[in-house]
């Protein structure tokens, strides 16, 4: 039963990081209809830039989170500027490669300037994991799940019920019509991208700290993001949360009950049921065809 | 005009290619090892190794006249492209012997193209027993295989009271192969085998496995991987308040980066190494271990490398060994000088025995196997 237990508290602890992973996503991938392959690549990116402030510059830790989310938000801006708004308009087959180009670029440009040795990022966090009863967690992992938290309910606030977020929903569901009605639409799409951007870096901000920090770091990260959006169903932001939570359940219970060597395949065969049974992703409205 | 344009650049290409490749001022050994991806820390390690090996040898003056030059390239931690780096280093930069290629399963994926172009290779830091009991008479190893670890490793198994032990192994040849050899090893002791859990090698989050493992009766865990994941498994195990004892075996830990990034998390593990740099006169060679110590601290590489950087540096200078001994440096001729050389390795000598099956044998040399403790961020010896 402790057991048990304890697999729900790091589902929760790792849910958390998912489902923040998988909400930059679905803004980019399912809201902007572009299949973002740099991704994995904010997610290392805001990581290092979590190492640089805190470990080369010897800054504060709780410091180096906003300025990774900023450097996330930046570079998001500058892919959109530069590669995806001379693009707009042109099939999603060429955005794709694009962005896979840039993708292995960005990448071995980590490479190029850190080395391929992984880095690890000291915390103000004691040691000492919080016990209660049977169960226990570290303190880093808490703020983690709440800065998740934090960061998810403040995204689904800015989509729901600010005019921005009301021009983003506007401009993706009728691009003409929203630029008729007075907005901005190529603002609206750097903003998205930008946005989706700056929460893939603030996932690897908060994880980088948990785990060690690696150029390929984002990889897998990149494809979690994939299934939780797909599982959840594009532009979804709640099914992307509750997505994030459901792959990390799978995996917590294949481990510790079926295989742990099939443990990151759990994800895979969750989708492999979504897309057959219900391809549109599980908490997808229903959608007018045509 | 559009026409020559093109034509002249290539020309120049062609022209530097054949340059480049007629000149034969050097003798090339091929490097294999894991730059980038999941093994990025250790491959490091033992290039830099290399690296000083090379150095010292051309500093006396190289071998046969001439200076050996590394040609290294990066196996990406992944099999296929080992292989692939491999087939390159052979048939593009001619080199007549190879070292690689850290990993069981890279140096496993690497072995047919060996026999394919009929190249030897010095294998550095491979534990799986399969690679020198498969029949493949071009590898040469220097690591102890996990089956010699486990063998050493019997000595202590009384003293440390064991009755049942859990296993956490990376899920590949060097992983499994470990859990394989250790548990029969045990199970002849009558210690219990507990659970068997397996980690993808590029896995983060091992506390779904750990959880599972806290739960059980045993009370003690075998873990081998690299370094990385052995630093992440030691801080969540912690944070799961997993109080087993835990030894990591494989001789890739590198003690001292885990002390630096897992902190108290380290302290009560236990560590099977190949290699004693915090003990110079303990080991086999002193005179060579503390030259090789100095070297690599002068360069200013982090200490907790040494563990692993020492088998580059015996790695090399086992296979310049052989082409200084062949007196040519051809594959097949070096590969007939490996069976012939005697090295004074920083773990022991380096005299390659035949091992797998006859006709085909390996060689396999017998390095020694150590045990310590990291007990208040320090590392100390343990009697075996």
């Amino acid at each position: 039963m402790s057991e048990f237990l304890q697999h729900l508290i790091n589902m929760l602890v790792l849910g958390g990081t998912y489902a923040l992973l998988g909400i930059g996503l679905t803004l980019i991938f399912g809201i902007m209809n572009v299949v973002n392959f740099t991704h994995g690549v904010l997610y290392t990116f805001g990581a290092y830039i979590m190492f640089i402030v805190v470990q080369q510059l010897g800054l504060n830790f709780f410091l180096a989170l906003p300025v990774a989310v900023v450097a996330g938000w930046l570079l998001g801006a500058v892919i959109e500027l530069t590669l995806l708004r001379p693009l707009r308009g042109s099939d999603i087959d060429t955005t794709m490669l694009v962005m896979i180009g840039a993708w292995i670029a960005m990448q071995s440009a980590t490479l190029w300037i850190w080395g391929g040795v992984a880095k690890s990022v000291a915390t103000p966090f004691p040691e000492a994991p919080l016990v209660l009863g049977p169960v226990s967690v570290s303190w880093l992992r808490l703020f983690v799940l709440a800065a998740a938290a934090l960061l998810i309910v403040v995204t689904y606030l800015l989509i729901n019920r600010t005019k921005l977020g009301c021009a983003m929903r506007a401009t993706f569901q009728d691009q003409d019509t929203a630029s008729l009605m007075g907005v901005n639409v190529d603002l609206i799409y750097t903003s998205t991208f930008a946005i989706g951007s700056s929460l893939a870096a603030a996932a690897g901000a908060l994880l980088g700290p948990v785990y060690v920090i690696f150029p390929q770091m984002g990889d897998l990260a990149a494809v979690k993001a994939f299934a939780i959006v797909i599982l959840g169903g594009l532009g979804n932001i709640t099914g992307a949360v509750i997505g994030g939570f459901i792959l990390a359940l799978a995996e917590e219970l294949g481990a510790g009950y079926i295989s742990s060597g099939y443990r990151d395949a759990m994800g895979f065969l969750i989708i492999i049921a979504v897309l057959i049974f219900k391809p549109t992703g599980l908490f997808a409205r229903s959608e007018r065809v045509g | 005009m559009i026409r020559t344009s093109r034509i002249v650049p290539a020309i120049a290409l062609v022209t530097v290619l054949l340059g480049s490749g007629a000149e034969a001022q050097t003798i090339k050994i091929g490097v294999n090892e894991p730059l980038t991806g999941a093994f990025a820390a250790s491959g490091t390690y033992v290039v830099n190794g290399a690296k000083i090996a090379a150095d010292e040898i051309n500093a006396k003056g190289g071998i046969l006249g001439k200076k050996i030059e590394l040609v290294i390239e990066d196996n990406k931690s992944n099999p296929t492209e080992a292989a692939a780096v491999a087939e390159k280093l052979i048939t593009s930069d001619k080199v007549p012997v190879l070292m690689g290629a850290w990993g069981s399963s890279l140096t496993l994926a690497v072995m047919p193209k060996l026999i394919e172009y009929e190249t030897p290779m010095v294998v550095e830091t491979s534990s799986s027993s399969k690679i020198t009991t498969t029949g493949n008479p071009f590898i040469f190893r220097i690591s102890p295989p996990s089956s010699v670890e486990a063998a050493a490793f019997k000595g202590i198994v009384d003293k440390l009271a064991l009755k049942k032990v859990d296993f956490l192994v990376i899920n590949n040849d060097w992983g499994r192969g470990t859990a394989e050899d250790f548990s029969k090893m045990m199970k002849e002791k009558g210690i219990g085998i507990g659970l068997v859990e397996t980690m993808d090698q590029g896995a983060q989050d091992m506390s779904a496995q750990l959880s599972k493992i806290k739960g059980s009766d045993s009370e003690t865990v075998i873990v081998t991987t690299a370094v990385d994941q052995l630093t992440l498994i030691f801080k969540q195990a912690a944070a799961l308040g997993l109080k087993k004892r835990i030894i990591a075996t494989g001789g890739s830990q590198n003690p001292d980066q885990i002390i630096a990034q897992a902190g108290a998390a380290a302290n009560g593990t236990m560590h099977l190494t190949t290699f004693l740099p915090w003990f110079p006169e303990k080991t086999p060679n002193p005179e060579a271990t503390n030259y090789f110590v100095s070297e690599w601290k002068k360069r200013g590489f982090d200490f907790a490398g040494c563990t692993e950087s020492f088998r580059g540096y015996d790695g090399i200078r086992t296979a310049a060994a052989a082409i200084e001994k062949a007196g040519k440096a051809e594959p097949a001729a070096i590969k007939a000088a490996l069976w012939d050389i005697n090295v004074k390795g920083l773990n022991g000598d380096i005299v390659f025995r035949k091992s797998g099956p006859a006709g085909k044998e390996s060689g396999q040399s017998q390095p020694n196997v150590y045990l310590i403790e990291i007990s208040d961020g320090k590392v100390d010896m343990k009697t075996l």
